[in-house]
């Protein structure tokens, strides 16, 4: 593949092997190292949010100390010290921005070194960005058009102030404070995060994205997003995630949120990529997510879409409660782990309303030392009448030293209910390695080309300005697994 | 003139078996050679042995192309060279798209040559036109590589990517199997116009029929790893009447 040929070319040149690995020097404004309390209580002081805003992180917090960390899934996760993390770093110069010509010039050439134009002339055509270092939300893009529509797009930080009767009704209430131990720390202590509300029978007229950076060493990053799409409310969103090359592993314990009323459609897109530590399994990012939706109304959709090739460890299950009476959720996942990477992922499906549907197609790689589970439930409940569920977790193996596992959950308490389950293990085979090389494609060119076939299914539901992207990532993560 | 494929009393072994047992075989620019021989003769050893394959291990003897030794070459990079094995099984690609890999096939030569990459529009309008000839489609074209491919199309998808990627070198592994006559026909009224006074070809069969469509001017018969006779395109009509067993009682 010619264009993954460039692009790694250019990334030996610039880095090394992970091309986001630099650190842009700026001054930071940082909370006190530790978490107790009075960080909780400084970092909503730095966000001037109102007192509901700080009970509900109290709260949180509280719930947090009585909670332990999960050791269910199969991931040797080291002890983490929670008090030796800064919770709160801001770049100094950040004030309110009425424009994004107030925006440091040294951050707009971070994020044009990451290949996210945030300027006015050069911002991706028909993508709104929301981008978010460290904690906190810098930069976001189309914000006029967007209102012209109706539809709010901003950082949840100012969601809080500007939209406090959403966000009090909606936060928590797919994902609650004391759902589980990362969800919880965050909700104690996020810092900031993407809020979008489309209103009723509103298409939103473009992509919507949240770019994720983490800089500041020793810092956690926890941010929240919640978008709710009111009824016949379509919106596609994507993230994407990078950090600094760091030889510590860094804590990245993000929660998003869904609400799709009747007739409305989210789909949600990811691209992470955060530092995966290097070959020896030094450094990396820790990326401990909940991510849940709801389909509250009759028909409404949910589409979760993900390619996964960054991070140490990965704990992440985007999922869809699927209330609504004919609603439908979708799970399209790529999850690749090279070198030292574990990965424990996998999604949801909570079945209540009749005739609701799911399909997951999953499609684990894993290359080097890695490991890479698939975990996944399937929960048809006794009111889902005529409910179905299309499930194929395909796992590929490159070399003899990764691991590959599939361990699917099915309950089924309505005997009305379908439930299909697909599974295959697979390598690339000698004949087709062989088969490339003779047409003359590299090694490195031929596995790429392999996996992305594998990948196809999912990655035709990414959307279109990202397909090649994701299709690069995939051929640099591998690099180095053959030969 | 210098040979453009020479091959040295090449020996070559599958694990510990020795298969090819001392072949030599001089091919100058723009012949075409036919290579038949019973199975289990070596046939198929010697395509993958001279384009490199991983496991088939030269012993002993030389493989020059234009007169470099290609011995020391990787699989692709004897490709890129102007290596090209049209192979009896094709292999499926799943999800892969056919544009992508021929893309890929062609950019690789590019970017070696240090040339820029093919322009997306103009190359997908060149392999419609390359692809008409042999009678693929457009459908055909979006599949995945090979993938729930007849015998016949796939045959025909080799010889449009020997078309594309115009190697100097073509070996043609049993193309005329799984094929009828109509197919047969398609596939070597393509093959023929590859026919070029710089490009070889070396066509190995198990028939003679093959031979009727694609006219060689040598033919050799191969038979217990090594050449047991060498002849113009008569010798194909002779093992057609006799069968092998008398060219094999000769060794």
């Amino acid at each position: 593949m010619a264009a993954t040929t460039e692009t790694i070319e250019q990334v030996k040149e610039a880095t090394g092997t992970y091309k986001y690995g630099f650190v842009t020097d700026i001054e930071s404004d940082k909370a006190p190292k530790g978490l107790n309390e009075d960080i909780v209580r400084f970092i909503s002081a730095r966000k001037e949010e109102p007192e509901w805003m700080l009970e509900w992180r109290l709260k949180a917090y509280r719930r947090w100390l009585t909670m332990e960390s999960p050791d269910w899934a199969k991931l040797d996760i080291p002890p983490i010290d929670y008090q030796d993390s800064y919770y709160y770093s801001a770049p100094k110069t950040v004030k309110k921005l009425d424009s994004l010509d107030e925006v440091d010039p040294e951050l707009l050439a971070t994020y044009e070194k990451l290949g996210i134009p945030l300027n006015e002339q050069k911002r991706l055509a028909n993508v709104a960005v929301d981008a978010v270092f460290d904690s906190v939300s810098v930069a976001t893009t189309f914000r006029e058009e967007l209102s012209k529509a109706g539809v709010i797009f901003c950082p949840i930080s100012e969601a809080i102030r500007d939209y406090p009767e959403l966000v009090q009704r909606y936060m928590g209430l797919v994902v609650p404070v004391g759902d589980n131990y990362f969800a919880a720390l965050n909700s104690a202590v996020f810092t900031d995060g993407s809020f979008v509300y489309i209103p009723k029978g509103v298409r939103c007229p473009m992509e919507l994205s949240t770019y994720f950076r983490i800089n500041e060493q020793n810092t956690g990053q926890f941010e929240r997003t919640l978008i709710i799409a009111e009824d016949e409310a379509y919106v596609s969103y994507l993230e994407g995630c990078t950090a600094p090359q760091r030889d510590e592993n860094q804590l990245h314990a993000a929660v998003v949120e869904l609400v799709a009323m009747t007739d409305a459609e989210i789909k949600y897109s990811t691209v992470q990529n955060w530092y995966p530590g290097d070959e020896n399994g030094k450094g990396g990012i820790y990326n401990f997510v909940t991510k849940r939706g709801v389909c509250r109304g009759d028909r409404a959709k949910i589409s979760w879409t993900q390619v996964e090739t960054g991070s140490a460890i990965t704990w992440k299950y985007p999922s869809c409660v699927l209330r609504g009476k004919d609603s439908v959720g979708e799970f399209y996942s790529v999850a690749l782990t090279n070198n030292h990477q574990q990965a424990d992922t996998g999604t949801k499906m909570i079945h209540i309303g009749e005739g609701s549907r799911s399909t997951i197609i999953s499609k684990g790689i894993s290359a080097g030392l890695s490991q890479n589970c698939y975990r996944g439930l399937v929960h048809m409940q006794p009111t889902a009448e005529n409910a179905r569920n299309f499930t194929q977790c395909d796992s590929l193996l490159i070399g003899d030293k990764c691991g590959a596992h599939t361990v699917p959950y099915i309950v089924s308490r309505n005997p009305s209910a379908k439930i299909e389950h697909e599974a295959t293990t697979s390598r690339i085979s000698e004949d087709q390695m062989f088969y490339c090389l003779q047409r003359g494609i590299g090694e490195e060119d031929a596995v790429s080309l392999i996996v992305n076939g594998f990948c196809k299914e999912v990655m035709k539901e990414l959307p279109m300005e990202f397909v090649v992207e994701a299709q690069k990532l995939i051929g640099i993560s591998l690099e180095g697994s053959v030969g | 003139m210098t040979a453009l494929l020479e091959i040295r009393d090449l020996h070559a072994s599958v694990g510990d078996k020795p298969i090819l047992k001392g072949i030599s075989l001089t091919i100058n620019p723009g012949e075409v050679h036919a290579i038949m021989g019973p199975n289990g003769s070596g046939k198929s050893t010697m395509s993958y042995v001279l384009a490199g394959r991983d496991g088939y291990e030269v012993t002993g003897g030389d493989i020059l192309m234009n007169g470099v030794s290609m011995l020391e070459m990787e699989p692709d990079e004897r490709a890129r060279a102007g290596m090209f094995l049209a192979f009896q099984y094709p292999v499926e690609l799943p999800g892969v798209g056919g544009m992508s890999f021929l893309r890929a096939a062609v950019n690789a030569r590019h970017i070696e040559a240090g040339e820029d990459e093919v322009d997306q529009l103009g190359f997908v309008k060149l392999v419609r036109g390359k692809a008409r000839d042999l009678g693929i489609d457009d459908a055909m074209l979006k599949r995945a590589v090979n993938v729930g491919f007849s015998g016949g199309e796939k045959k025909r998808y080799e010889i449009l990517q020997m078309a594309l990627l115009e190697p100097t070198m073509a070996v043609l592994d049993e193309t005329d199997s799984g094929l009828d006559v109509d197919a047969l026909r398609i596939v070597s009224e393509g093959v023929n116009l590859l026919r070029d006074p710089g490009r070889s070809m070396l066509v190995i069969t198990h028939y003679q029929r093959l031979l009727d469509h694609i006219v060689p001017d040598y033919v050799h018969i191969l038979a217990g790893g090594k050449i047991r006779k060498s002849g113009s395109k008569e010798l194909a009509l002779e093992v057609e009447e006799s069968g092998y067993a008398g060219i094999d009682d000769a060794a």
